[in-house]
């Protein structure tokens, strides 16, 4: 046995030789030809990607990258807004060659996506909810969002139509502008049906905290609301509630129909699988992301959720129009004269402030027929 | 105003759906750790046994197709959690309090580990008893709409009281969280006692677990607890390890709990903050308002390592 393992001194020095002039070989290539047929990309979420919501909207649209070829898409869940976005970007870009990145909550781009963006020029990290100004920030960085609201303002209408009561709840994490604009459009849109709906809102204080939603569905539903919608991150507790109390509710994020086959109307929802794939294109193609994406319908960055069974013809036919309407860009959802709920004038007759204006995204008040306050 | 609304009576019954409602995994958790606490020992870890309780017992439920099953399962993942807390605390010079700690990071890490592939599925619920048939209105027949488990509770607090008090079990468990020498000259087992009381706590906060995944809100995911587990260890200290305080404390809890979104509703929108905090700072106020720099807490087992 003992002779199976004793090598001539001659064959040991061949193969030895061998090994090193191969090893030399890989050294000396570089690894770029062999990675640039595969893009490393890598998605950071701040929350579990199947909660039925803002997680699972952005998941959904990397799964829609995984399905295009010559990709690799990387997913990170609960990371959290801290320097840990920091650390796990770094272990994408480091470890796995990512070039492309995805962090998808709001709070990671100042400072951190910043930091790492002026740390690896050459990588592209595009940001979902940050406000992109030429000059202040990186250009390998872009900020990407949508006009949710749009939708929003369409499941307003439906809402209004299957409303009994003639009382909409909302339940919503906090008082800022973006949930704001949400509440309002939502408002908008049903009392565009019949001037007479209120909206009662509920803010829980933080985006996720399922007793408080539950507790806060619950207390709209006592108080005689009859369609429930939320701007939380997970709105699965609040829809479940809604079908449990044999209520009507609309969607936020995702589509959450499989959790209320019955009382589910529509919904706005991200359309992510759009907006990555387009990005994943320009990348691949060679050409530089623009640095501010925005859009709603038109867009294709927004879309609705199909219709539930509940849906009248009327209500079926008044939104699809209002719909075909945002689809060509004529319609303005903030056009005065439009009072806030304490009576103020907030937007004067003959004034309008189209999807763009960034006025907008500053909003600090409740339109009439809210009832809630921000403070 | 519409026929179906309350208006400012919803106020005092949305408060009493609360209670109910949120109250039963404080109940359980708070009765669970008063008789660990009660023999000597804390178990800060049952943070992590209530999650792990609401995920285990989803699971089960969502596989078997049963939500009792589920119940039994969650007790019995956390009475395993119990024992584990208490076989480390048997070791020599080892701190309850950081054990239990590890034990939180422990038991909610696991749970969501575990609990990944449970968070999109929708499991059988626990039926709930309706108590309101004879109110003609929803929102009372909705309230009214109370969870056996809720029942188990309140059934549990007084049978508890009444076994610490008068039953052989209670008074060794009793002698041994009093004074531990005097429960070894007369021939106990500390350790054996101490194990089977945090089993048996970990037992509670399991099922108080499942509650909150199986009844309300009823979903299982990753920010289900927020913290209710160690609020309730707390509600232990406030009750002065009394199991029927116990209950009232829960109760108090589960209604302050409910007031913030409750208002809010009604059109009393001002401070909602402050509402929401409301059972904070109820605790605090009725724990200065107690408390004593003199005196130890009436009721505190002398062998608690906080109290010693």
């Amino acid at each position: 046995m003992g002779n199976a393992l004793r090598f001539s001194r001659r064959s040991v020095l061949r193969t030895m030789t061998a090994a090193g002039g191969l090893g030399a070989l890989g050294a000396g290539l570089p690894w770029t030809p062999a990675m640039a047929k595969t893009l490393v990309i890598g998605f950071l979420y701040v929350g579990p990607r199947d909660d039925y919501g803002y997680n699972q909207a952005h998941a959904e649209g990397a799964a829609a990258v995984k399905a295009m070829p010559g990709v690799k898409v990387l997913e990170e869940e609960k990371v959290p807004e801290t320097i840990d976005v920091e650390n796990s970007m770094e272990s994408m870009i480091n470890l796995d060659g990512a070039s492309l990145l995805f962090p998808t909550s709001f709070g990671y781009f100042d400072p951190y996506v910043l930091k790492e963006a002026k740390k690896h020029p050459d990588l592209t990290f595009l940001h979902c909810g940050g406000l992109w100004t030429p000059g202040k920030h990186p250009t390998n960085v872009g900020s990407y969002f949508g006009y949710i609201d749009e939708a929003e303002y369409l499941s307003g209408i439906v809402a209004a139509y299957a409303s009994k009561s003639k009382k909409l709840g909302f339940v919503a994490a906090k008082p800022i502008p973006q949930v704001l604009r949400n509440i309002n459009s939502f408002t908008l849109g049903a009392r565009s049906v019949d001037p007479t709906i209120t909206t009662a809102v509920v803010f829980t204080g933080d985006w996720s905290m399922p007793v408080k939603e539950a507790e806060a569905a619950n207390s709209l539903i006592d108080q005689g609301a009859d369609v429930l919608t939320c701007h939380v991150d997970s709105p699965k507790v609040i829809v479940e509630t809604a079908e449990k109390r044999g209520v009507f509710c609309t969607g936020y994020h995702a589509s959450q129909a499989t959790l209320a086959p019955k009382g589910y109307l529509t919904g706005a929802e991200w359309n992510w699988a759009k907006v990555y794939t387009d990005f994943v294109k320009m990348v691949q193609g060679g050409i530089k992301p623009p640095n501010l994406v925005r859009g709603g319908l038109k867009e294709g960055i927004i879309k609705t959720s199909p219709y539930g069974a509940a849906v009248s013809d009327a209500a079926r036919k008044h939104a699809d129009d209002v719909k075909a309407k945002f689809m060509d860009g004529s319609f303005v959802i903030y056009k005065g004269p439009i009072k806030d709920n304490k009576g103020n004038s907030v937007i004067a007759e003959g004034k309008s402030h189209g999807q763009t204006d960034i006025a907008l995204e500053s909003m600090n008040w409740l339109v009439e027929g809210v009832t809630g306050s921000i403070s | 105003m519409d026929h179906a609304s309350l208006g400012w009576w919803g106020v005092p019954l949305a408060v009493l759906a609360g209670a109910i409602r949120v109250s039963t995994p404080f109940l359980f958790v708070s009765l669970g750790e008063c008789l660990t606490e009660k023999s000597g020992r804390i178990n800060l870890g049952l943070e992590g046994t209530l999650v792990m309780g609401a995920m285990s017992g989803y699971a089960t439920a969502y596989l078997t197709g049963n939500p009792w099953a589920g119940v039994l399962v969650a007790g019995l993942a956390g009475s395993l959690l119990g024992t584990l807390h208490a076989m480390i605390c048997a070791l020599e010079r080892v701190n309850d309090i950081a054990v239990g700690i590890a034990l939180m990071l422990l038991g909610t890490g696991l749970a969501f580990f575990l609990g990944k592939p449970f968070i999109q599925p929708q499991a059988p619920q626990l039926p709930s008893i309706p108590f309101g048939w004879w109110s003609g209105s929803a929102q009372v027949r909705s309230a009214l709409d109370i969870n056996p488990l809720f029942l188990v509770g309140l059934a549990l607090a007084p049978l508890l009281l009444w076994g610490l008090r008068t039953t052989r079990w209670g008074m060794v468990l009793r002698i041994v969280g009093e004074s531990a020498e005097a429960a070894r000259a007369m021939g106990y087992h500390i350790n054996r006692v101490r194990l089977l009381a945090t089993a048996a706590g970990g037992f509670f906060a399991g099922v108080g677990g499942s509650f909150l995944s199986l009844s309300y809100p009823g979903s299982w995911n990753e920010r289900l607890s927020s913290g209710q587990g160690i609020t309730a260890v707390a509600l232990v200290i406030f009750a002065r390890w009394d199991p029927v305080l116990c209950v009232w404390a829960s109760l108090l809890f589960g209604g302050a709990g409910a007031l913030g979104p409750a208002l809010q509703s009604v059109g009393v929108t001002q401070g909602y903050h402050l509402f929401n905090a409301a059972p904070y700072v109820l605790t605090l106020a009725i724990m200065i308002a107690t408390s004593s720099s003199r005196h130890r807490l009436a009721g505190a087992p002398a062998e608690l390592s906080v109290t010693r």
